[in-house]
């Protein structure tokens, strides 16, 4: 049986998250939250809409492939495209470690560091086979 | 003698549940991605004719079906997560959650019109 818990003594708290160091697998761990709030937000209705208009007419394809050559729908689908490739990365990261694949610290680290890396890599291998 | 063990019911125990949901239809979507991957390079990729040509096998429309049914669940449980951990007032993230999932349904509906639309 647990006790009740003493009041705590009144102390300075630090928690200034953007001055602490993360570890990697923080970083990539928050990334993963993020890149998911991305793809939620923009990725599924931009990614509906593009599939909507490449596939209702020849004239609709026309005017998305138009669209999809400006810098800033390039930016946008480099964004998501980086999203999709960390978040997936990242996932896959997850379900090794549900099968307790890499486990340990080290091993742990050195994970991270290849979704981060992983992910980078093929969202720039597959932007310059599109563009 | 009455023994009566004091119990404290804390949520609606659909934690494993969802955890489960999100590794299968995380499965399903690296499965779809893989395939999307090789039905582009086996096609020739983003031309006019042979995206068409992609869309137009009625084997690839419901696979990705079944896919864009599990990126909407898969978003929905995550969404469900961040709203749980950032937005602590009950209406607001009752409001936030009740238009997530109306977002999420009315993406589905848009999913068929698109699949099933005669565009393709």
């Amino acid at each position: 049986m647990a006790s009740r818990p003493q009041p705590r003594p009144a102390r300075p708290v630090y928690l200034d998250l953007l001055s602490i160091r993360q570890p990697l697998p923080a970083i990539v761990s928050i990334l993963h939250r993020v890149s998911g709030a991305i793809l939620f937000l923009a990725g599924i209705p931009l990614a509906l809409a593009a599939l909507d208009a490449s596939l209702r007419s020849p004239e609709s394809y026309a005017a998305f492939a138009t669209m999809a050559s400006h810098p800033f729908a390039k930016l946008t689908a480099l964004v998501l495209l980086w999203s999709y490739l960390h978040h997936l990365f990242a996932g896959v990261r997850h379900l090794l470690l549900d099968v307790h694949v890499g486990l340990s610290l080290p091993s742990a680290r050195r994970s991270s560091a290849v979704v981060f890396v992983l992910a980078l890599l093929a969202t720039l291998a597959i932007a310059i086979r599109l563009w | 003698m009455v023994n009566i063990v004091a119990k404290h019911v804390v949520g609606a125990h659909y934690g494993l549940r969802d955890w489960l949901v999100q590794r299968v239809t995380a499965i399903v979507m690296i499965v779809w991605t893989l395939l999307f991957l090789g039905a582009l390079l086996w096609n020739g990729g983003f031309d006019p004719a042979s995206w068409k040509a992609l869309w137009a096998s009625r084997g690839f429309r419901l696979v990705t079906f079944v896919f864009v049914v599990a990126v909407l669940w898969h978003a929905w449980v995550g969404v469900r997560n961040i709203a749980m951990d950032y937005v602590k007032p009950l209406g607001l993230r009752l409001t936030l959650q009740s238009a997530v999932i109306v977002a999420l349904v009315l993406y589905l509906g848009w999913t068929v019109q698109i699949l099933w639309g005669g565009g393709a």
